[in-house]
Order: structure tokens, then C-alpha cells, then sequence
């Protein structure tokens, strides 16, 4: 399978402070990846630097082989990357069906005349848009509360709000920062089941996460961030079992990683 | 009957296209308000617009509806100039530099004495602008926003207004959004100073001051933006205020700096806050969109 994003020897300097050092990494189209590492690790730098938020120091960030870099953030949503935040970012003075429609901006072709005199390719745009975003929040078992404030929502549904909203950009590949952060256990495991939903759609699925269980349940290939540096890359059985990971995250070596979500969260 | 009215509308005529052209000057700083930027240049916009349009009339013969059209390009022109490099900043940096902009148009017009008349101002301004003129350009004005609230732009005006980098992160022009509601409100303002000056048929620098910017920013503050009826009530009530407060007239730049401070500290919503009154009245919200 090709790889759908690449970062190559990508470094991220604040001043002295060395954030990001040297990472590589690859995600491979239609599957669903991991990046994974202690608090403060840099995970959402990353992040931050594939979407256009901050220039890189050095190295290359690329989508399906052309380069990202010097390109402003809606350029980098256009090009197929949508991403959601940690800290929620909805528009909560909105509606649910309002978030997910400003996600559809760049698809709504048409015109000023068009907007201005309601023509039929205005109505027609906007009617399928409408259509699209009851789609996408069903997708996300939204689509009763589609007129509600998104404010009123509880803080799982904003999330799974902000991942609706980032479909609606139709995006190739979905970046999503600790999905399932305050959550509880019910509405993971429903999470769960709508990004395998949305991965078997054919969306490429990027994820950083703590939750160790949702991690190793859903994603094929992880990579281990510590300290700014990748110190491993594998499968779910790989990473378990890597005595660097283990050393990161438990700083002892007799202690196993497939503990609860609750005890890596601290 | 009709002969009453006719002595009403004698006296005051002017007073009632005021709430008009008022009503322009709202609707324009409604516009960068609603993108989430202080932009505090409308009253030197609204300046641009009167004295193009009133040099044109006046010396070069100009028809008014060209000169019209002049003196909304003009301001918009200069809105696209200045917001290149001031759009990016935000918050309270917008509203200095824009202030300062003001000021600089101010100083211009007074030093271009052989052109704009200098601090003695520019008399004897044609009186063109009719009463449906004014009514049109309300019109006009609240039909285009009113499309624009409905349309991919509208909701691209408000998600910017609530989070810039998550309405860019959606794949919006944050920048480009942000300068077509500065230039646009720069051509409403001077629509809005057009008409006022061939109707009062004398501008003077210190119309388009300090003062001014900070009485359109109560009137759209004041009737809140939440809709467009809202700046409308809000520069109705501003310019009727002073006139159902007689004695206070002195006191205009007082009352309007009042009401602000009261308006932030009490309605920061302003008063008219659809949102506010479905609450209040047990009816749900239904959203900008149909």
C-alpha cells in the first residue's frame, strides 16, 4: 500500500527549546495509525506542523508525495488533510448542522449571482450540502440534535461533533488529537465502532491518543513519540512489547503497557 | 391630513433620512464586527466617501449615480490598501491602527486644502439625494447582507468571528473573508457619507473624526449582531436620541460613550438578541440558515 502521508527528518525548534528532532514517519493509505507518547512529548506539535499551523524547522511534510510546506492551512485542508483538536474547537455558538456546513465551505460552488438572486445553483448547493452534513452527523449518531445549539451538547458529542465537522472538508486523510479524551467507557467503545465505520468508507485515519486500549484496538501501525524523537514504530504487538516504550511511558521494565487506560492516562 | 404631513416632512425630512444614512453606518461596522474584527476606520470610510463623491458633483460636473458608485469604490479601495498589512492583527492592535488610519485621513483632507476646502470644509454641495434614494440604499444594502447571511459566506463571517483557526482549518480564506467584509463595509460607510453629504450640502473634517467612529460603534454595539435589524435599531435610536433629549444635545459624545459602557457591562448581546427572546418566549432556535 502506498504511503499517503510522510514526514521526513522533520525537526521543530521554539527557540532552544528542541521539540521535534529528526522524525520520520509514514502513514499508509486506508488504515487507521497511531502516534502515541508521554504527555509533552510533542505529539501535537506534530500535528500542528502537518496542518500548516507552524513552519517546521527543517525536514519535508508530504501528502501522497507533494509537499505541504509553505503552503497557509485552508491550502493544506483544500490538498485533503482535516484534523480535529484536543482541546475542542467547535463553533458553539452554531448549530450542530451549521458546524458541519462551514466544513463544506470550499464545496459549495457557487457564485455571487448565484447566492444573491437564490438561483437554482445556489439552492441546488446548498440543498445537497444540507443533505451531506444529516449524512455526516448520522455518521456520528448526531443527526437528531442537528438544529441544536452545539454549545448545549455534552463533551462527547462535541467530539464527535469536531470529527464530523473535519469529514465535511472530504478529507483523504483524518487527523484526530485524543479522540476519546474525557470520555467514558460507553461512549468509547461507540467511538470505536464509527472511526472503523469511517476508515471501511475509505478514509485515512491518523490518531494521537493515551487510551491504550482504543489505541492498540483500532490502529495497525503505531509510532512512539518520546522527548521529541520517535523511539519506535510497529504494530500493536511490536509497540507492547518494546522495552524503550515501556521504559517511556512506566519508567520501570517489569511492568507491562497493556494496563488500564485510566493508570497510562495519569 | 396630507397638509400636516407635509409640514412634518418640512421639518423633518432631514432628520429622517439621518436615521437612513445612520442605519448604513451600522450595517457597516456590522460587517467586520460579525468576521470577529474591531475595525474602527468607518467614520474616515464614510469621510473618503462624502468628498469623493462631493468633489466630483461639485467641480468635475460628475451625474450622481457615478459619483455615487465613485464614492463607494474609493473607500473600498483604500480599505483593500490598508487591511493588507492591518487585517492580520487582531483584537484591540485592529482598532489602533485603524484609529490612527482615521486620523491620517483627517490630517489629509485638512491639508488638501486646494481640493477638499481644508479645515473650513466644502459648502455649497448639490442637494441630490432624494428620499427614496436613501430608502434604496437601505434596502439594497440590508437585502445583500441578508443573502450573505444565508450563504457559505455568512457562516465562513461567523466561524471565523467564533475561532479563526478552526475556520481555516475548515478550508476557509481566513484572510480573504476577513478583507471582503473590511471592503465591503468600507463602500457601505461610503454610501452612507454620499448621501449624507448632498444632503446637508456641507462637509467638514471633523465630521468623520474620533467622535464619529465611536458613534457608529455604539449604534451597531447598541442593537447588538446578532441579526441586521439590530444595528438598524441601534443607529435609529443613537441619531433620535439627542433630538428627544434636547437640553443633553451638548452632551451627544457623553451619552454615546455612556450607553457603550452600559450596552458591554449589562447587553453585551446589544438589544436585539433573537436568541435572547426565543428563551424568553420558550420557542428553540433555529439557526442563521433556513
Amino acid at each position: 500500500m502506498n504511503e499517503l502521508l510522510t514526514l521526513t527528518n522533520v525537526s521543530r525548534h521554539f527557540g532552544g527549546l528542541k521539540v521535534l528532532q529528526d522524525v520520520s514517519l509514514a502513514v499508509r493509505q486506508g488504515t487507521i495509525s497511531g502516534l502515541i507518547g508521554p504527555n509533552g512529548a510533542g505529539k501535537t506539535t506534530v500535528f500542528n506542523l502537518i496542518t500548516g499551523l507552524l513552519p517546521p524547522t527543517t525536514g519535508d511534510i508530504a501528502l501522497d508525495g507533494a509537499t505541504l510546506l509553505g503552503r497557509r492551512p485552508h491550502e493544506i485542508t483544500r490538498a485533503g488533510v482535516a484534523r480535529t483538536f484536543q482541546n475542542i474547537r467547535i463553533f458553539k455558538e452554531m448549530t450542530l448542522l451549521e458546524n458541519v456546513l462551514v466544513g463544506m465551505h470550499r464545496h459549495l460552488a457557487y457564485g455571487v449571482p448565484g447566492l444573491m438572486f437564490a438561483l437554482p445553483s445556489y439552492r441546488a448547493a446548498e440543498r445537497r450540502a444540507r443533505d451531506r452534513a444529516r449524512e455526516l452527523l448520522s455518521w456520528m449518531k448526531l443527526d437528531g440534535k442537528a438544529d441544536d445549539l452545539a454549545d448545549n451538547l455534552s463533551y462527547g458529542a462535541q467530539r464527535r461533533l469536531e470529527i464530523a465537522r473535519a469529514l465535511a472538508t472530504e478529507p483523504r486523510l483524518l487527523l484526530l488529537d485524543e479522540p476519546v479524551a474525557g470520555m467514558n467507557s460507553t461512549e468509547k467503545t461507540e467511538l470505536m465502532r464509527e472511526i472503523v465505520n469511517i476508515q471501511g468508507r475509505g478514509y485515512t485515519i491518523f490518531m494521537i491518543e493515551h487510551d491504550m486500549r482504543f489505541v492498540m484496538g483500532l490502529c495497525e501501525e503505531i509510532s512512539v513519540l518520546n522527548f521529541g524523537k520517535i523511539i519506535a514504530h510497529g504494530d500493536p504487538g511490536q509497540i507492547r512489547s518494546d522495552p524503550q516504550v515501556i521504559e517511556a511511558y512506566l519508567g520501570r521494565e517489569d511492568d507491562e503497557v497493556s494496563v488500564t487506560p485510566e493508570e497510562v492516562d495519569e | 391630513m396630507l397638509e400636516s404631513l407635509d409640514t412634518f416632512w418640512a421639518i423633518y425630512s432631514n432628520l429622517v433620512l439621518s436615521l437612513g444614512t445612520a442605519s448604513l453606518l451600522a450595517l457597516s461596522i456590522y460587517l467586520t464586527l460579525s468576521c470577529g474584527m474591531l475595525a474602527m476606520a468607518n467614520a474616515a470610510f464614510m469621510g473618503i466617501g462624502a468628498y469623493t463623491s462631493s468633489v466630483l458633483t461639485m467641480s468635475h460636473g460628475w451625474p450622481f449615480p457615478a459619483a455615487i458608485a465613485a464614492g463607494m469604490a474609493a473607500p473600498a479601495a483604500v480599505a483593500f490598501l490598508i487591511g493588507k498589512p492591518t487585517l492580520r492583527l487582531s483584537g484591540v492592535y485592529l482598532a489602533m491602527a485603524t484609529l490612527a488610519f482615521g486620523e491620517v485621513v483627517r490630517l489629509v483632507v485638512i491639508r488638501a486644502e486646494k481640493i477638499t476646502g481644508g479645515a473650513g470644509g466644502l459648502d455649497g454641495i448639490p442637494q441630490l439625494t432624494q428620499w427614496w434614494h436613501v430608502l434604496l440604499a437601505v434596502v439594497v444594502v440590508l437585502f445583500v447582507l441578508a443573502r450573505l447571511r444565508r450563504s457559505k459566506i455568512g457562516r465562513a463571517f461567523e466561524a471565523i468571528k467564533e475561532d479563526e483557526t478552526a475556520a481555516g482549518l475548515m478550508g476557509i480564506d481566513v484572510n480573504g473573508h476577513k478583507m471582503l467584509a473590511f471592503a465591503l463595509g468600507a463602500a457601505i460607510a461610503g454610501l452612507a457619507g454620499v448621501l449624507n453629504a448632498h444632503l446637508t450640502n456641507f462637509i467638514g473634517p471633523q465630521e468623520y473624526g474620533f467622535d464619529r467612529g465611536v458613534e457608529i460603534l455604539t449604534m451597531t454595539i447598541l442593537g447588538g449582531i446578532n441579526s441586521l435589524f439590530g444595528p438598524v435599531l441601534g443607529g435609529i435610536i443613537v441619531t433620535l436620541l439627542p433630538e428627544l433629549l434636547r437640553s443633553f444635545k451638548d452632551y451627544r459624545a457623553v451619552a454615546n460613550g455612556l450607553i457603550l459602557v452600559l450596552i458591554v457591562l449589562f447587553l453585551p448581546k446589544g438589544l436585539w438578541n433573537p436568541a435572547w427572546m426565543r428563551r424568553v418566549l420558550g420557542l428553540q432556535r433555529k439557526g442563521v440558515t433556513p
